[in-house]
């Protein structure tokens, strides 16, 4: 043999409220043995109340190379930031 | 930029990375993954012949973490671009290693202890530091083994607090137990720093953060007092405190012996290995069994791919 399984990422929500967050990867044979499997290596100690597992062939990245030009318009626009602007002294509430 | 030089900053599997530090981490990360996995052999041994329902329950869920920190740390292994196959051919064909620790023997159930309390305990001291490596997947599987490692370490030395507290032949069964672990513990930290070519290499990428003699000296401090709440005695005529260097004093471990068990010649190195390749081979049938239930039920719902 040897096909390998297919590789699945794992993500896994904490409590209600918050976010799904990525937790790691595994591998199974389908999505149904995925999340099987995800709740067994993941959540053995009641880390979640929700899973996502999610074919990793099927994750679409940015790719570190272009790191800099890719996120590089967000550099020079501080004014996006409240910390951009001055607030006379006295003013409460903005 | 070489990794380990901004401390604050993390490689992740895409960025690039020098060649030796990606081989290093396959390495380190694999011999991690099936060392986790080898480990549940002495252990699991004794899940039939645990002395109550509680201890049984306690050990399975033991053994079975064991088994989740192997694939936490095959899945970091593999986003360095090497395959699961691979690396269980690696571990089979013993192209790569697992920690001589698990060639020893499990002849008691104070073993059993001993292993939680000294061989865990090793591990943990050996594994904090890895936390905060530099490979970000290494660090974050690190990060959940120790938080589920001190549960193993407790039940160990609780085992041993029973025995040691119990009747006589309780008590001699625990020192036995602590006898004999107690030097392979000490040798999982790996040869004297004289002898360990590998560790500046390892340290200035920030992959290590701390020598094996460091980390040594660091369990010996640790493992002393807890000695003593437990009643039992260490094998070491040499062991003192140091009052100059604020540190327990101890022998020297026979690094032959460590020499010995890892080039295979330890007590079970081949019986480890057969079981291991055996629940491998006995397993064919399910993973074949899986995948083809899994591509026939991808057939026949219309619009879904499978996922390979």
């Amino acid at each position: 043999m040897s096909a390998e399984w297919p590789l699945w990422e794992v993500f896994v929500r904490a409590r209600r409220g918050m976010s799904h967050v990525h937790v790691g990867s595994l591998h199974a044979p389908d999505a149904e043995m995925a999340l099987r499997n995800a709740r067994d290596v993941y959540t053995r100690r009641q880390e979640g109340v929700s899973l996502w597992v999610v074919p990793s062939s099927a994750v679409v990245a940015s790719t570190p190379d272009l790191q800099g030009s890719f996120f590089e318009p967000a550099a020079d626009k501080d004014y996006r930031h409240p910390t951009h602007y001055t607030v006379p002294e006295g003013v409460e509430h903005l | 930029m070489e990794p380990g030089t901004d401390r604050s900053a993390t490689v992740e599997p895409r960025d690039p990375m020098p060649d030796g530090y990606r081989r290093t981490l396959v390495r380190q990360i694999a011999q991690h993954a099936h060392s986790e996995i080898i480990g549940m052999q002495p252990e699991g041994e004794w899940i039939a012949c645990a002395p109550s329902l509680r201890r049984k329950a306690i050990l399975m869920a033991k053994v079975q973490d064991e088994a989740g920190h192997g694939l936490y740390l095959y899945a970091a292994a593999e986003t360095l671009g090497t395959s699961r196959d691979d690396l269980l051919e690696a571990l089979h064909t013993g192209r790569q290693k697992y920690s001589s620790i698990f060639n020893y023997p499990t002849l008691t159930w104070a073993d059993v202890g001993a292993i939680g309390w000294l061989v865990d305990g090793a591990a943990i001291v050996n594994q904090v530091p890895l936390c905060r490596c530099s490979y970000g997947p290494y660090a974050r599987a690190m990060v959940r083994i120790c938080k589920e490692e001190s549960f193993h370490q407790r039940q160990g030395f609780e085992i041993l607090h029973t025995l040691s507290h119990g009747t006589p032949e309780q008590h001699a069964m625990a020192q036995d137990a602590v006898d004999r672990f107690w030097w392979p513990s000490l040798m999982m930290f790996g040869p004297p720093d004289a002898d360990s070519p590998n560790t500046g290499q390892s340290m200035a990428w920030g992959i290590k953060r701390f020598t094996n003699d460091e980390l040594r000296q660091r369990f010996v401090d640790i493992a002393v007092p807890q000695a003593e709440a437990l009643g039992l005695t260490l094998p070491d005529p040499e062991l003192r405190w140091d009052e100059e260097r604020g540190h327990w004093h101890f022998g020297t471990p026979d690094f032959s012996e460590l020499a010995e068990v890892v080039a295979g010649r330890g007590p079970l190195n081949a019986q480890r290995l057969a079981h291991r390749i055996r629940a491998h081979e006995d397993g064919a049938w399910v993973r074949e069994a899986a995948a083809a239930h899994a591509a026939k039920r991808a057939a026949r719902t219309p619009g879904q791919e499978p996922a390979a």
